[in-house]
């Protein structure tokens, strides 16, 4: 029997890996230097659409300092494509997407050329020697526009903007009734348009990439998420034998899906170091990353609810425009597609349907970005349950309460088909309501209403669940998802009886090796500090499924108890010969082996990793090791769930919002370290407040990035944003041994709604009831001046 | 990315820096937090640099007489901090406090700022108001340039080619005097989308002089003239403010970007008008 003490999970420890990462003093990718290395430089297409008439890229090759340089052309034959791993459906529009253009360009950012040199310097020098011709085509933006007949085409071999539609029906799959019925017979029917607009990941480290062949061994470092995707899809695309490619993931400065993508960039620099024999590292500046690194959000949705007068929900019916860009990125299609399952959120509804059409235009490719379709789907319901609230005379809090799902009914399978496993809306909504001082800021708002106050107060409410812990392989499998969703860890003990954990997740910023040793020391009885946790290099970890979808904790830290219980296992009956006792009697606590019954008599599990270093006397047939592995395939999903509120002042005059009070309960199960979690919250309610308000990827009529530098587009700083109040209530995870569910996304996820929510509801007043994001102070103002914006 | 090719001077002396900028295609380099972007996007490729930063002569502020002279690379940080701008001019200090981030203030300076005369800049607007002399340098001698006339357009100035700005001089307005910078931006640390730079002057509970200037509600700064003379012989009470402050857009030719339509800029230069004059006169605005 294995009684685990725990004394540090649970605790706030400060994460072990923030010394370095804050100083800066590691190894970024862009900290690579490697002997005769050279440096890559990218041509980047002014124009959204174009055909390429000439490229001529040999002046370039004169100058001084210059090594190679060459486009599309060059390497049609060689340079592979890009690809996507989510085909959503058999019949799938999949355009082509070489790294480098060969005949066409698409987006503006989009690579053609490039000059490598002896320096970066000298590389970017010579960009402007490299002669381009393009020829201009009609460039595709609106979404509508694109899917109407005779529409100017991005892609004119595949004669169609559309990649796919993509149906859930819960008449026909059989989780639920038929939809259309529901909203011909219902007694209130809300109908909203909401536009997701696109947004830029942003994160803090531009990308950068290393390759260097050496003898017939590629080895790339990438500041990527996915490692292990990475050096499956490259081995694919460039035939180079998987054995014979390395990937390491260094420390990585943040991603938000934003590098859960196999880049042009990275098959760019792969061909050159192939040409060259040598390595070659490229690394984005700021704007090339925000004009060429995946955008994400970027939806029309349209969604009707229907209802009875008491507000009961009795239908709902989402139809998506899911802009995918120029391209389809690796998993592109899928993102909305995640959402499907989320509109229908903590409410029982009994009838949905749910339908996304995927369409191209001449624009960067969107892909995942924090929440990756959930955040879309939540913000979607939550704004329309206000709506609902508002046409049928309820509050906002009580509306939600009659339809979602009670404590006592978890499990319970949704009519969109998945089975949460836990929760309570109800603790977690009374506890934030609290927090808030709900019922005192509604009457501060009532009497500002009636004095006809300049600025007028608003309260949000959003409560969200999510999936989390990507993901069950066979679900994975019936959604035409191109892996699977499993995770690995292996411990190996060292005779000193410190450890080494390999995990296959890839943290760029999660704080891994801080939680992983948290679990570790309780698990195995040894300290935090004798705990060093390896990832990113698939060396040391040839295995793995990598870091995004909330899924570390949730997947990867099953697969990391599992490996622990086997250390255990293994070392019993080592402890066992000897403590010369049978393994039976043995009981294993607090980093001891002892014999039942007799405490003082005990062997830690360092003797045993000594023991089996030595291995002079080790029981028979005993393998003298204590080293295990574990790999876990989740059978459900983990549904977090919990209740934002946002209290917000509205200047009637300028428009300006001001957040007076953010409050979020969060239920995310067990918590490992508190303090992470905090982190997670915080780093989230401010990406999504962002999208609130602030954040915008904007393209003019010819498909020009006008945000495309950080003047324009505006990302919030801290001044900006309010002390986030928190707090949590606990259902654990029945399907995980440690109880935990997920929280990389939650808080990006429920903020939006909230603060939208507030500031309709502070303008309710002025026949308000929806305002476009991000809500600017010039919208905001201008629907304080009568109705919409 | 990377700026472009330059040769780098660094001069010791006004004169030697002239000198150094007798190259047609010369930039001075003062703090670099506008210059070394537009060199980073090659949106600025000069063929010489002169960086002004070995100019001790340049940096500081001190008295003289009735004024207050500011040298042209006194950085943001050091005005903030500076015991005489907070007394003789402290609109100039409010103003600079609103200046970017604390890094940014720590290495761009006051001539910057002005030599810039980036239309979203806020201490353009606030030389104006405070009818400030820009002091120059050139080979031909020394000339002084009043505020009203130096900003000519869009990043452009009365500066010519080869001339250095060395100084700020500023009437000292001490007693009597209220100022008030109301500066609107969608981020804490953003440019402005509207700022006013507000300064009255009160005699007998009412209002004897008022100086307004707009900033970004056109290419360069605007004297909201028809508030000043609505305001000046007014009484300082709410209602008169307000209605004075409705002519604040007058003439003033504001442009539409991302952050904001050119109607909703005029529409902010009056709210923000009403609130620094009201703010000035001490008197909370109504909201
Ligand atoms: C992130 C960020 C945010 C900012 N936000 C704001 C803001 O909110 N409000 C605001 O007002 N400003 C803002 N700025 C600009 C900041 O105030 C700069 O410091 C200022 O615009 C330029 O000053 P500088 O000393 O850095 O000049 P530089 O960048 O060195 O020079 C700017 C220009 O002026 C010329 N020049 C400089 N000094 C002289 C001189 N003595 N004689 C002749 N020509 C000269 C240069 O040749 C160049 O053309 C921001 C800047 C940054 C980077």
């Amino acid at each position: 029997m294995t009684v685990t003490e725990e004394r540090e999970v649970g605790s706030p420890r400060r994460r072990k890996e923030d010394a370095r990462l804050i100083t800066g003093r590691t190894m970024w990718t862009e900290n690579v230097v490697l002997p005769g290395m050279l440096h890559l430089a990218i041509l980047r297409s002014p124009v959204a659409h174009a055909r390429i008439t000439h490229v001529d890229t040999s002046a370039a090759r004169e100058l001084s300092g210059v090594v190679d340089a060459f486009s599309g052309r060059d390497v049609a034959d060689i340079q592979g494509g890009l690809p996507c791993a989510w085909p959503v459906t058999e019949d799938m529009v999949h355009p082509d997407h070489p790294p480098l253009a060969v005949d066409e360009v698409r987006h503006v950012g989009e690579p053609v050329a490039v000059v490598v040199a002896r320096s970066r310097a000298a590389a970017l020098d010579a960009l402007a020697a490299v002669e381009v011709d393009y020829e201009a085509l009609p460039v595709v933006l609106d979404l509508e526009a694109a899917l109407a007949d005779g529409a100017d085409l991005v892609h004119a071999d595949k004669g169609t903007n559309r990649s796919y539609t993509w149906v859930f029906d819960s008449g026909e799959a059989g989780t639920g009734e038929a939809v259309d019925a529901a909203l011909d017979g219902a007694e209130v029917v809300i109908k909203r348009r909401y536009r997701q607009q696109r947004l830029i990941p942003a994160f803090m480290e531009p990308r950068s990439v290393v390759v260097d062949p050496t003898g017939d061994q590629y080895t790339i470092w990438s500041a990527t998420q996915i490692p292990h995707i990475l050096r499956f899809l490259v081995s694919a695309i460039t035939g180079t034998p998987e054995h014979k490619v390395r990937v390491v993931a260094p420390d990585v400065g943040g991603g938000f899906g934003g590098k859960l993508q196999v880049t042009p960039e990275e098959l760019i620099a792969f061909v050159a170091a192939k040409r060259l024999g040598k390595p070659v590292k490229y690394t984005e500046s700021r704007s090339d990353s925000l004009v060429s690194a995946h955008h994400g959000r970027d939806m029309i949705q349209d969604i009707e609810l229907a209802a009875r007068r008491d507000g009961t929900i009795t239908g709902l019916r989402v139809k998506l425009l899911a802009n995918m860009g120029a391209y389809l990125g690796l998993v592109t299609p899928g993102v909305p597609i995640l959402g499907a399952f989320m509109y229908n959120a903590i409410y029982k509804i009994p009838a949905y349907r749910f339908e996304c059409t995927g369409v191209f235009t001449n624009t960067t490719f969107t892909d995942a970005y924090r929440g990756a379709g959930r955040p879309e789907a939540t913000y979607a319901i939550e704004r329309i349950m206000d709506e609902l609230a508002v046409e049928v005379g309820l509050d906002p809090v009580e509306v939600r309460r009659r339809n979602w799902i009670n404590a006592d009914e978890f499990p319970y399978t949704t009519v969109a088909g998945l089975t949460y496993d836990s929760g309570d809306y109800e603790a977690a909504t009374t506890r934030a309501l609290e927090l808030l001082g709900y019922d005192e800021l509604r009457r501060e708002q009532a009497q500002r209403r009636d004095s006809g106050d300049t600025v007028q107060l608003g309260i949000g409410v959003s409560t969200y669940t999510e999936m989390c812990g990507l993901a069950p392989s066979r679900v994975l499998g019936s959604l035409r998802y191109g892996a699977g969703g499993w995770e690995t860890a292996s411990i190996r003990m060292l005779p000193t009886g410190k450890v080494e954990v390999v995990t296959g997740t890839s943290p760029h910023g999660q704080g891994h090796e801080t939680a992983w040793s948290q679990i570790v020391a309780d698990q195995l009885g040894v300290a935090f500090d004798d705990v060093e946790v390896l990832h990113g290099d698939t060396r040391t970890s040839y295995k793995g499924l990598d870091t995004y979808g909330s899924r570390s904790l949730a997947v990867g830290g099953i697969a990391l108890y599992n490996a622990c219980q086997k250390v255990v296992d293994k070392a019993k009956p080592i402890a066992a010969h000897m403590l010369e006792c049978d393994p039976a009697d043995l009981e294993f606590t607090g980093g001891q082996f002892r014999v039942r019954g007799n405490p003082d008599n005990g062997k830690s599990l360092a003797d045993c990793a000594l023991a089996v270093f030595a291995a002079h006397d080790l029981p028979d047939g005993v393998e003298p090791t204590l080293d295990a592995d574990a790999v876990y395939d989740p059978v459900n999903f983990s549904f977090p769930h919990g209740t934002h509120l946002c209290a917000a002042e509205v200047d009637t005059q300028t428009g300006r919002v001001a957040i007076r009070k953010y409050v979020a309960v969060d239920d995310i199960g067990r918590v490992i370290n508190p303090l992470i979690v905090e982190g997670q919250v915080h780093g989230g309610v401010a990406q999504g407040v962002a999208q609130a308000l602030f954040e915008d990827a904007v393209y003019d009529a010819d498909g020009n990035l006008l945000s495309g530098t950080f003047v324009d587009y505006t990302l919030p700083s801290p001044a900006d944003l309010v002390d986030i109040v928190t707090d949590r209530t606990e259902s654990p995870a029945p399907d995980h041994p440690l109880g935990t569910k997920g929280v990389g996304e939650a808080g990006t996820i429920a903020s939006t709604p909230a603060v939208v929510n507030a500031i309709v509801d502070a303008l309710r007043p002025y026949g308000v009831n929806d305002i476009q994001m991000p809500c600017t102070p010039e919208r905001v103002w201008r629907a304080a001046q009568g109705g919409g914006a | 990315m990377i700026p472009a090719p330059f040769d780098y001077a660094r001069p010791s002396t006004v004169e030697e820096a002239v000198a150094a900028l007798a190259d047609e295609d010369a930039k001075v380099l003062a703090g670099g937090q506008s210059l070394i972007p537009l060199l980073r996007l090659r949106l600025a490729a000069p063929t010489v640099l002169v960086d002004l930063a070995g100019l001790d002569a340049l940096r500081g502020v001190h008295s003289d007489g009735d004024d207050l002279v500011i040298g042209a690379m006194t950085t943001h940080a050091s005005v903030l901090a500076d015991p005489l701008v907070n007394r003789y001019a402290p609109l100039l200090a409010q103003a600079t406090g609103t200046v970017a981030d604390r890094q940014v203030r720590h290495r761009g300076t006051l001539g910057g700022s002005l030599a810039h005369a980036d239309p979203a800049g806020d201490l353009p607007a606030v030389a104006v108001a405070l009818d400030a002399t820009l002091e120059i340098a050139g080979a031909g001698g020394r000339r002084g340039v009043p505020a009203a006339d130096f900003f000519v357009d869009y990043l452009t100035t009365a500066l010519e080619p080869g001339e250095v700005l060395t100084s700020i001089r500023l009437p000292k307005r001490g007693e009597g005097w209220s100022t008030r910078y109301e500066k609107f931006n969608r981020t804490a640390q953003g440019w402005a989308i509207v700022g006013v730079a507000a300064a009255v002057r009160r005699e007998n509970g009412g209002i004897a002089e008022a100086r307004v200037a707009l900033t970004n509600m056109g290419t360069r700064p605007v004297r909201a003239a028809a508030v000043e003379s609505a305001l000046t012989g007014a009484s300082a009470d709410a209602e008169t403010v307000r209605a004075a402050a409705g002519h604040a857009a007058e003439g003033a030719e504001p442009t539409g970007d991302l952050s904001a339509s050119a109607e909703y800029r005029s529409h902010l230069a009056r709210v923000l008008t009403e609130r620094a004059i009201l703010a000035a006169l001490g008197q909370a605005h109504a909201a």
